[in-house]
């Protein structure tokens, strides 16, 4: 479409005004709230934003959220690489309808996922009783937390490396193994490298979603200042308790942590799609 | 058990077939032992806590689970959230095939950045989604002023949750179509544009027909996720028991209380409801393959 065209039209082009229509939607839904905030959370100055993060119930909400989210993405990473190597190499009985059901958590309500979770590890059930017998406790503690993370981003790993997996050429890890290289040798010098973009894309979506999940997490820890009280509970706690500065700090810093993911992720695209290119 | 389903490499050159062999049997151990303990791993996080849920629902038999579906809270909160997803999906859908036609058939300075934008509701979480909606349009911002003035409340109310539930749901429909469109092409359209067809009359019979399964696929996301969403809409809904209250909040609030059989029901309820959704998406998906293969 030309520029000159646009004026020299009484009425707008269509195309003029399906970009308006597209454009407004995306500004009032997305944009204009988080301009919004963004500008209430940096109104009161650098020296106040920081204070109200470092307050200690703050403070802590965000070192147990950025804790949980890494020992997730580091379970994460391994268990969905292999999930996905044993999905996409081998044959099983159940194979199909594994590959199918993968995806359920994405499905499933998070608080669901929680009413889930505690159905099973929590003090009345008979693992929770027996977990208790061992001295761990799961349900409204820390390691509930991990857990409910796990459960909602399981599929990310797994999906972002298994289209990888299928279109890999299989030459090089033969030409390997007739060279004697074992099975692991085999993994770790020749897949592993051209796999680990995908593993990293998923991971970090992964620790992206985790770092704002709250439905699961609410409902498996409970809101334990100082224990269990990750960052977005915390940001519902002051906003049900009116202090909306303390709130929008802390949910700055974590929309700020998802952006710059989100950005990360998406200049790895372009440098993939450009080295692929060439 | 059989012991190694895969294919042997029939074809692999004879000298090689001693030291190849070993390798297989080998390892034949080491990927048994791979399979069990990823199929366990799957089970423990996720079919285990799902027949944990069932079992709980059904503990004390049919007929509680059945009284408590009927229950006329749990009904009402089940028409608050279809209502929302119904709502919400029908905006996303319009205002999504519009916007992914406008990101891909369109060059304009900082289309980048829009594809970028889009994708936005997924980074924030629902929480803070919810914040900036309050911050937007609660009482003591201007907007929120100057319609509360006018006898319109959005926060603590029905507006806040729709837009709460359409916030979160924005990038479904326009991520699914965008890739479609863009393998599409755009032959198709000027072919009917060059034989007489409008934009409009060449939008219903040529594009839309070609992404109809793409639609269908991110209405499914779509709805999925706000019959699901929770966070986001506690945080403008004000949880008002009887009035504001969807099935999320109602599950939420009553596994906590005394009498959590209501939350069970509601839970199994919406457990099977993303279960066949899930099977309606695979459905889907197969659909799309197989019309881009017919289209290739």
């Amino acid at each position: 479409m030309e520029a000159g065209s646009i004026f020299s039209r009484r009425r707008p082009s269509p195309e003029l005004l399906l970009r308006g229509a597209g454009l407004s939607y995306l500004g009032v839904m997305v944009v204009l709230p988080l301009l919004a905030m963004a500008w209430q959370a940096t109104a009161p100055g650098p020296a106040a934003f920081w204070a109200a993060v470092t307050e200690p119930y703050a403070w802590h909400a965000l070192k147990l959220t950025f804790l949980t989210a890494f020992v997730m993405m580091a379970v994460g990473a391994v268990t969905g690489t292999a999930t996905a190597w044993v999905l996409v190499r081998y044959e099983f009985p159940g194979r199909g309808l594994v590959n199918a059901l993968i995806d359920l958590p994405f499905a499933v309500p998070t608080v669901v996922t929680g009413v889930m979770l505690v159905a099973l590890y929590g003090p009345d059930s008979v693992v929770g009783a027996i977990l208790a017998d061992a001295g761990w406790k799961v349900i409204y503690d820390q390691p509930g937390i991990i857990l409910a993370l796990l459960f909602v981003t399981y599929p990310f790993v797994i999906r972002s490396v298994q289209p990888v997996l299928l279109a890999m050429d299989r030459a090089e890890e033969e030409a390997a193994a007739t060279l004697g290289a074992g099975p692991c040798a085999t993994f770790f010098q020749v897949v592993l490298p051209s796999l680990w973009p995908s593993i990293l894309t998923g991971s970090a979506l992964a620790f992206s979603r985790a770092l704002g999940e709250y439905g699961s997490v609410v409902m498996v820890a409970g809101n334990q200042p100082l224990l269990t009280r990750t960052a977005p509970i915390h940001v519902f706690g002051e906003i049900e308790s009116g202090n909306r500065h303390g709130a929008l700090a802390v949910s700055a810093v974590l929309l700020a942590a998802s952006l710059l993911i989100l950005v990360a992720l998406h200049a790895l695209q372009r440098r993939g799609e450009a080295r692929d290119a060439s | 058990m059989p012991p190694d389903l895969e294919p042997e490499p029939t074809a692999a050159p004879l000298a090689f077939e001693l030291p190849l062999k070993g390798r297989e049997e080998a390892s034949g151990w080491g990927r048994r032992l791979l399979i069990a303990a990823v199929l366990a791993w799957f089970a423990i996080l996720i079919l285990v806590p799902g027949a944990a849920l069932v079992r709980q629902a059904f503990a004390k038999g049919w007929q509680p689970l059945a009284a408590a579906l009927i229950d006329p809270e749990v009904r009402r909160v089940f028409a608050l959230s279809l209502g929302l997803a119904a709502v919400a999906t029908a905006v996303n859908t319009v205002f999504g095939i519009a916007m992914a036609l406008v990101l891909v058939r369109q060059r304009f300075f900082g289309r980048t950045l829009i594809d970028g934008v889009v994708d936005l509701p997924f980074a924030v979480s629902p929480i803070v989604a919810g914040l900036m909606l309050i911050v937007l349009y609660g009482p003591e911002s201007p907007i929120g002023g100057w319609l509360d003035a006018r006898g319109i409340q959005v926060i603590y109310a029905l507006p806040g949750m729709v837009l709460a539930t359409t916030f979160v749901t924005v990038p479904f429909v326009v991520r699914e179509l965008a890739p479609i469109l863009r393998e599409l092409g755009e032959e198709y359209e000027q072919a009917a544009h060059t034989l007489g067809a409008g934009r409009w009359r060449t939008f219903w019979s040529v594009t839309l027909p070609s992404i109809r399964w793409g639609v269908a696929y991110g209405v499914t996301l779509t709805v999925g996720r706000c019959l699901g969403e929770f966070g986001a809409v506690l945080v403008v809904s004000g949880n008002v028991i009887g009035q504001t209250q969807t099935a999320t909040l109602y599950i939420a609030d009553g596994v906590e209380s005394f009498h959590p059989e209501g939350a069970y029901a509601a839970s199994l309820v919406l457990a099977a409801a993303s279960f066949v959704l899930l099977v309606g998406m695979d459905a889907l998906r197969h659909r799309l393959e197989g019309a881009r293969e017919v289209t290739s």
